[in-house]
């Protein structure tokens, strides 16, 4: 469900933009806080607010990468793979992680904790390697780094927090490969 | 070190914040802009400044303000912030660190432009600093900054922080404004240009981020005083994103026209190449700019000598390989990303960074045949020129110039089926090695 509250803050949006439309993608990004995902109740709800058909908003949607289209684990692990982080040998922190978290990129453990996956350059070039931990940047990261930080957050898993808003959600979660299209597939024909 | 203009108090505590920024000249700038000059004298000052984009192409700045149609339609501004060039990692950290800076440098173009309405947009990933430039927003028309009165005149602007969730091609002027209309990233067609017809039909001027953040500084010191940094042709000084083999990566101001040797081995900045290797090849300008031999190490950083050595100066992310480096593999990598992003909207890119990328993939791991290398260059001249965004001719970049310069290695792919320098140099070494990590760049 979208809150009353999320609904009124996309009318904000919509509002505020010279054309109503302008607000569909800062109100995805609503729905995604929300939800933990893009759901369809979150399309609907972008849909009714600014006043467009659900597969309008839907096919926005499904171009940008950063809507999830399904559940995500809490803690989403963005490993660059691009051209300055693979000269700094990237390849061998990806199967790393890979390893310690039991899964190959692009997948979600079972227990739904951790989803692994790769991205295009973070901007982050000088400093690589370099990852995400949920939109957060770690730069620099050794194989000793990386083993740190999934210690970390193993206990923040444990105790709670800090909550990430995909938890409620991921009883939804179906099986372990999460998208058996690649992106360029899902842009084009999605 | 030479005087810095866009990074100089980058590190200075606090800056983040108005009050600091404030008591570092802050706003300075805008104030002068309100009530010395007229909107067009600015337009002038930037002109006469010679200040070129930032962002890729080195368009003149004051040049393309000059270009804003004059009818009765609302003109709009759009910060383009949607920084994920391979290889360039400025953007990032001016807003993150100084984002007062860019939201100055906003209000002095809108003002410059006539623009009543002007847009961040900001790259979904990079969360921290979309965050500093809304705080920064925020503190801006709290300050009276923004809004109705801009400083007490009677100048009205309003800023939106836009975020992006995901798309490189969203850098991409005309696809940026498809975005913030609320659309599927595709580009548009050129003709009209954004100038004549941009964001909701309206006269729209597209800036990147670092050219907005030098505006301030040009405005306090003068046109003459920033022209007198950099080379005739090139003025000014630009941020240069080292990156790749080298002992000091990291950000560095210099003027136009530093020579690529002075980045790469001096002290102050790349301090030489990662582990004492020999260099093999440098890329100048991101991705999606041409590779250069190590013989044009001692090629100054304008944008004429660049151009005359063969590539561009791009967004100036310098990405060096050292002699370990199997440029096969790299290019592989570089032309992954392009078939990531192509959105897919024309056959001739979609379908071409696809094929490049398969053949490419099998070159790199010893299936490839000797005609491959042919059919590589044969794709690219089939996207180059011929896609409908400069996407498609980015993509092909590397892979010329990598086949140019480095033929024998393709070639050496397929006859012996694997790379000929680095840690994969043959088959076996790279298995033996069990648990150690593999030299960057070889597989």
């Amino acid at each position: 469900m979208i809150s009353e509250e999320a609904k009124q803050r996309m009318r904000n949006l919509a509002a505020r933009y010279p054309v109503a439309r302008s607000a569909i993608m800062p109100s995805l990004h609503i729905v995604q806080q929300e939800e933990g995902y893009i759901t369809q109740a979150g399309l609907q709800a972008v849909a009714e607010v600014i006043g467009l058909t659900v597969d309008d908003v839907e096919s926005v949607a499904t171009f940008y990468t950063m809507y999830y289209q399904q559940p995500p684990g809490k803690k989403i692990i963005k490993v660059c793979t691009s051209i300055g982080c693979y000269l700094r040998n990237c390849d061998a922190l990806l199967e790393h992680l890979e390893e310690r978290l039991g899964v190959k990129r692009g997948e979600t453990t079972g227990d739904g904790n951790y989803t692994l996956q790769t991205i295009e350059c973070l901007a982050s070039c000088g400093t690589a390697p370099v990852l995400q931990v949920n939109d957060e940047f770690v730069e620099n990261v050794t194989l000793e780094k990386a083993d740190a930080l999934i210690d970390t957050l193993n206990k923040e898993l444990l105790t709670g927090t800090p909550e990430t808003p995909g938890a409620q959600r991921l009883d939804r979660l179906a099986s372990k490969a999460t998208n058996p299209y690649s992106d360029r597939q899902r842009r084009i024909h999605g | 070190m030479p005087e810095l203009i866009v990074t100089k108090n980058l590190n200075v505590p606090g800056i983040d914040t108005i009050d600091v920024y404030r008591q570092n000249g802050g706003y300075e700038a805008l104030a002068k802009a309100l009530t010395t000059y007229q909107p067009d004298d600015i337009v002038d000052i930037i002109k006469k400044s010679g200040l070129r984009g930032r962002g890729g192409a080195g368009f003149p700045t004051g040049m393309k303000w000059g270009f804003l149609a004059k009818n009765d339609k609302p003109r709009y501004l759009c910060c383009n912030c949607d920084e994920s060039e391979p290889g360039t990692f400025k953007d990032r950290m001016l807003m993150e660190k100084n984002p007062h800076q860019l939201v100055e440098g906003v209000i002095i173009t809108s003002y410059a432009c006539r623009v009543g309405t002007a847009f961040i947009y900001v790259r979904g990933e990079l969360a921290l600093a979309a965050r500093q430039v809304e705080r920064a927003v925020q503190e801006a028309y709290a300050a009276g900054l923004l809004g109705k009165n801009v400083m007490g005149s009677d100048y009205a602007l309003d800023i939106i922080v836009h975020r992006g969730a995901g798309a490189y091609i969203c850098g991409e002027e005309s696809a940026l404004m498809e975005s913030l209309e609320g659309r599927r990233g595709y580009p548009r067609l050129k003709p009209p240009f954004p100038a004549v017809v941009g964001l909701y039909g309206g006269p729209t001027v597209i800036n990147n981020c670092e050219t907005l953040f030098t505006i301030p500084a040009v405005v306090s010191g003068g046109a003459d005083w920033y022209a007198g940094f950099g080379t005739d042709k090139s003025k000014g000084t630009r941020i240069f994103c080292l990156s790749g083999h080298v002992k000091k990566p990291g950000n560095y101001e210099l003027p136009l026209g530093t020579p690529l040797r002075t980045l790469l081995y001096d002290e102050e900045y790349g301090g030489g190449i990662l582990g004492d290797r020999a260099l093999k090849a440098i890329i100048p300008g991101g991705s999606s700019t041409f590779i250069l031999g190590a013989d044009k190490v001692d090629t100054t950083m304008d944008f004429e000598a660049i151009a005359a050595a063969g590539s561009m100066l791009g967004s100036g992310g310098v990405i060096v390989f050292n002699e370990d480096t199997c440029i096969v593999g790299a290019i592989l990598r570089m032309s992954e990303f392009y078939r990531d992003e192509s959105c897919g909207k024309c056959t001739p890119c979609r379908e071409g960074t696809y094929w490049m990328t398969e053949v490419l993939e099998r070159l790199e791991h010893g299936h490839g045949k000797m005609r491959d290398v042919d059919l590589l260059m044969d794709v690219c001249d089939n996207i180059s020129g011929k896609s409908f965004c400069p996407l498609g001719d980015a993509a092909t970049s590397c892979v010329t110039s990598g086949i140019k310069l480095f033929r024998e290695e393709f070639e050496y792919h397929v006859t012996h089926g694997h790379c000929m320098v680095g840690a994969g140099r043959t088959r076996v070494e790279t298995e033996s090695v069990e648990g150690a990590p593999l030299k960057a760049g070889a597989r």
